[in-house]
């Protein structure tokens, strides 16, 4: 038990950061939902079985036109894909996390990846309990503000318009935590400068696979000149 | 709702469904490896980094550059964020403070 309460204790304040974006995102997806027709108990198994914000407000769209079960996983593994460099980058960390990796996995949102990812627990704090706390704090947050919103959207109505920049903000805030923390720049710049070139030439529907693939090849081809600056 | 509920149910089987193929699909690959590639383990060192940067623009994807209002209330609101966030290092602040201003952009001034 003691494990357990000093694990909880060092991974609370990690993850601020994210309660106070899911708080608002989620409420903010709670909203939309429930302006759509969808009360609560459909945001709250959204939120718990998907766990994946940009997904869920993706998914809105085939929710509110024709059943399309196909395309609805297709653009799923599209807009998700970029989750598979989370996996990569977790691969050693989450190696020896025993019984709780297929949950670890499971929960490896944006958020808690970017906690985890640059994250060590104190010393003297078991790391998979720690991991483990993150994860299922992240969680809780999701649903519980996905939950807020459903209520708060049933009960109250105003101009939504523009409420879905809070997932850009996030990850802006997320991106400017992460450029203060490094001196070597280059792999930022790769992902933002890779992945707007992609856009302007294959379009918004299909430049994600084009960038990941671009990404991959730059941080390759300039991987000596990359990898003996980074740490 | 314009779904059935059992459609309803389909839909978020099949995001839960791709969601988690991208998730698990790493270390589905690479389950059996004792020890990590170097070259996949230099990349867990740096895509972190590469994947916010793309996450960013993925956000900005339906933003017309040639169509008004060319990017203008996105570009401003995401200095809001940035100036908030190097100011106070307030996550709650930056990303409540960007929101309202671009709720406010988009729906009075860029209406």
């Amino acid at each position: 038990m003691a494990v357990r309460s000093k694990a909880l204790k060092a991974a609370f304040p990690h993850t601020i950061p994210v309660l106070t974006g899911f708080l608002f995102l989620g409420i903010a997806y709670g909203i939309i939902m429930s302006t759509k027709g969808y009360g609560i108990i459909w945001t709250f198994l959204m939120s718990l079985i998907v766990y994946a914000g940009s997904a869920q407000y993706v998914a809105i769209t085939y929710l509110t036109s024709a059943f399309n079960p196909i395309q609805a996983l297709l653009l799923t593994l599209i807009v998700n894909a970029r989750h598979v460099f989370y996996g990569l980058s977790m691969l050693d960390k989450y190696r020896d996390a025993g019984r709780f990796k297929p949950y670890f996995i499971f929960g490896l949102t944006d958020e808690t990846f970017s906690i985890v990812c640059s994250t060590e627990p104190p010393a003297g704090v078991d790391r998979t309990w720690f991991q483990f706390f993150v994860t299922l704090l992240d969680h809780v947050y999701w649903v519980t503000g996905s939950v807020i919103g459903a209520l708060l959207g049933s009960a109250v109505s105003f101009n939504t318009r523009g409420l879905d920049f809070a997932l850009t903000a996030l990850f802006v805030v997320i991106f400017i935590g992460q450029w203060k923390s490094q001196r070597q720049h280059a792999p930022a710049l790769i992902g933002v400068i890779g992945t707007a070139a992609c856009l302007l030439l294959f379009g918004p529907d299909r430049f994600i696979i084009p960038a990941m693939a671009l990404i991959l090849m730059i941080l390759g081809l300039f991987r000596q000149r990359i990898d003996g600056e980074v740490f | 709702m314009i779904l059935s509920p059992l459609e309803t149910l389909t839909i978020i089987g099949m995001v839960a469904l791709g969601t988690q193929i991208t998730r698990f699909l790493p270390f589905l690959l690479f389950a059996r490896r004792e020890r990590t590639h170097p070259f996949v383990a230099y990349l867990g060192r740096v895509l972190p980094y590469a994947a916010i940067g793309l996450l960013v623009v993925y956000c900005l994807k339906s933003v017309s550059l040639t169509a008004a209002p060319h990017g203008v209330p996105e570009a401003l609101a995401i200095l809001c964020v940035a100036a908030l966030h190097l100011w106070k290092n307030n996550t709650l602040l930056s990303i409540g403070g960007g929101t309202v201003i671009y709720m406010l952009l988009v729906q009075t001034i860029f209406a």
